[in-house]
């Protein structure tokens, strides 16, 4: 199990999902990844696609107009990095 | 043993490609959704600028569809390769920057590559697209091209209007019936929905004026300011965004100024403040005025005047203006708000 983090701070949805999305294509299952937003949108956006795609949100911070949200990754054998 | 058939569905988040899509899971094929993001998706930039609208129920309608319908989704970033498209339209644009047909082509094409290059294991591609349904790229006339043009051909299946095309490889080897797909025409949504009800389907999003700024009048014509101000047909993606913030008014081909309407723009505004000229008021309050091109001195002393015609101070004699310039700090100037006779309205944009 590894960390990592992404900077998507400035970007409107769905930019911080695409964002996420793309780094956790390269991520295995039971990495964890913090992204740091400021849409309010990623507050709907960023858990629906990972219910949808089975990843797990395991805490979501709000420090002033920043939104931090950490993802536990949730892969199959076959979804492993390519 | 029977062959799980596949296929990936452009899913806009709208109502005719949820039917599409729902209509073919129903079928038992494994459907995944696919979404791109241009730059001028309406979906996507206008959650965060406007205050206004945090009241409203903050949520992507692509995102929300494909939990409905039980699918994943893929939302891949285009804004790149977008341009091209927006700038060199082969088939020309709708009413206003609109290169509908081309967007079209476009996305069945990048979802043919994403289908059977990038996932290699789908068989088909589905759309929402319906006959007669708009003017420009959904025409009896504009399907093949569409098929054609995309590389797409056979294995692009509408299955809202299916059964008014020719039959498709999905329809012809079986893995679809094309007796339980549609053959559904023109304007009037009375059949979607119908099929909605009929499907159980009592959610659905329907954007007034379409899913996408280059169709609207206004957001039209700031970029194309915006192109003949540059003397040149080209953007990135802050300029795209920016056109959807505050009033827009140039008094000079060589600047604009971007002018807030309200508190959530101001903070979005004030976001660009390491990349472009900020004007704010001191004295009083008022909205951020962000400033695009290549100002003199005497230019930024009439902006600060004509930002100060939209603070509290505008019926008074002197307004105290900061001007921050990007990495150089910023200083303060005391000005007379314009009035409103004083700003000409080929000024606005």
């Amino acid at each position: 199990m590894s960390e990592h983090k992404i900077d998507a701070r400035r970007l409107l949805c769905p930019l911080p999902v695409i964002r996420a999305q793309d780094k956790i294509k390269t991520l295995n299952d039971g990495d964890l990844l913090t992204v740091t937003c400021t849409d309010p949108g990623v507050r709907s956006d960023i858990p629906a696609w990972s219910r949808i795609h089975g990843h797990e949100i395991i805490e979501t911070l709000t420090e002033g107009r920043e939104i931090i949200i950490t993802i536990r990754v949730h892969k199959s054998q076959k979804e492993a990095p390519k | 043993m029977i062959k799980q058939r596949k296929a990936v569905s452009l899913i806009s988040g709208g109502l005719d490609s949820m039917l599409a899509t729902k209509v073919i899971l129903d079928q038992g094929v494994h459907v995944e959704g696919i979404n791109f993001f241009t730059g001028f998706c309406v979906e996507g930039h206008t959650h965060a600028i406007r205050a206004k609208d945090k009241k409203k129920e903050k949520r992507n309608n692509a995102l929300w569809v494909a939990e409905e319908l039980g699918i994943k989704l893929h939302i891949i970033d285009v804004i790149e390769e977008y341009k091209d498209v927006v700038l060199n339209p082969k088939h020309g644009y709708g009413q206003h920057l609109n290169p509908c047909l081309d967007c079209k082509i476009f996305m069945v094409n990048k979802a043919a590559a994403w289908a059977w290059m990038e996932e290699n294991d789908f068989d088909f591609i589905i759309t929402g697209e319906v006959i007669g349904q708009r003017p420009m790229s959904q025409r009896k006339a504009t399907m093949p091209i569409i098929a054609r043009e995309s590389g797409a051909d056979d294995r692009l299946l509408r299955p809202l209007s299916a059964r008014n095309l020719p039959l498709t490889l999905p329809e012809r080897e079986g893995w679809v019936d094309r007796d339980k797909l549609f053959g559904f025409s023109g304007r009037n949504r009375t059949p979607q929905i119908e099929l909605a009800e009929s499907l159980g389907i009592k959610e659905y999003s329907q954007p007034a004026g379409g899913c996408c700024f280059l169709t609207d009048k206004s957001y039209a014509s700031k970029l194309g300011d915006l192109w003949q101000s540059r003397g040149e047909r080209a953007y990135e993606l802050d300029d795209i965004m920016l056109l959807k913030v505050g009033r827009h008014l140039r008094p000079a081909p060589h600047y604009k100024l971007i002018i807030s309407r309200e508190d959530g723009e101001n903070h979005y505004l004030s976001g660009y403040q390491h990349e472009y000229t900020i004007i704010r008021p001191v004295s009083h309050g008022g909205p951020v005025t962000l400033i695009d091109g290549t100002p003199n001195d005497a230019d930024l002393l009439l902006a600060a005047r004509i930002a100060a015609r939209y603070s509290q101070g505008k019926d008074t004699d002197s307004v105290v203006m900061s001007i921050s310039l990007p990495d150089k700090g910023s200083s303060d100037v005391t000005v007379t708000p314009l009035t409103p006779n004083d700003v000409p309205k080929s000024w606005y944009v």
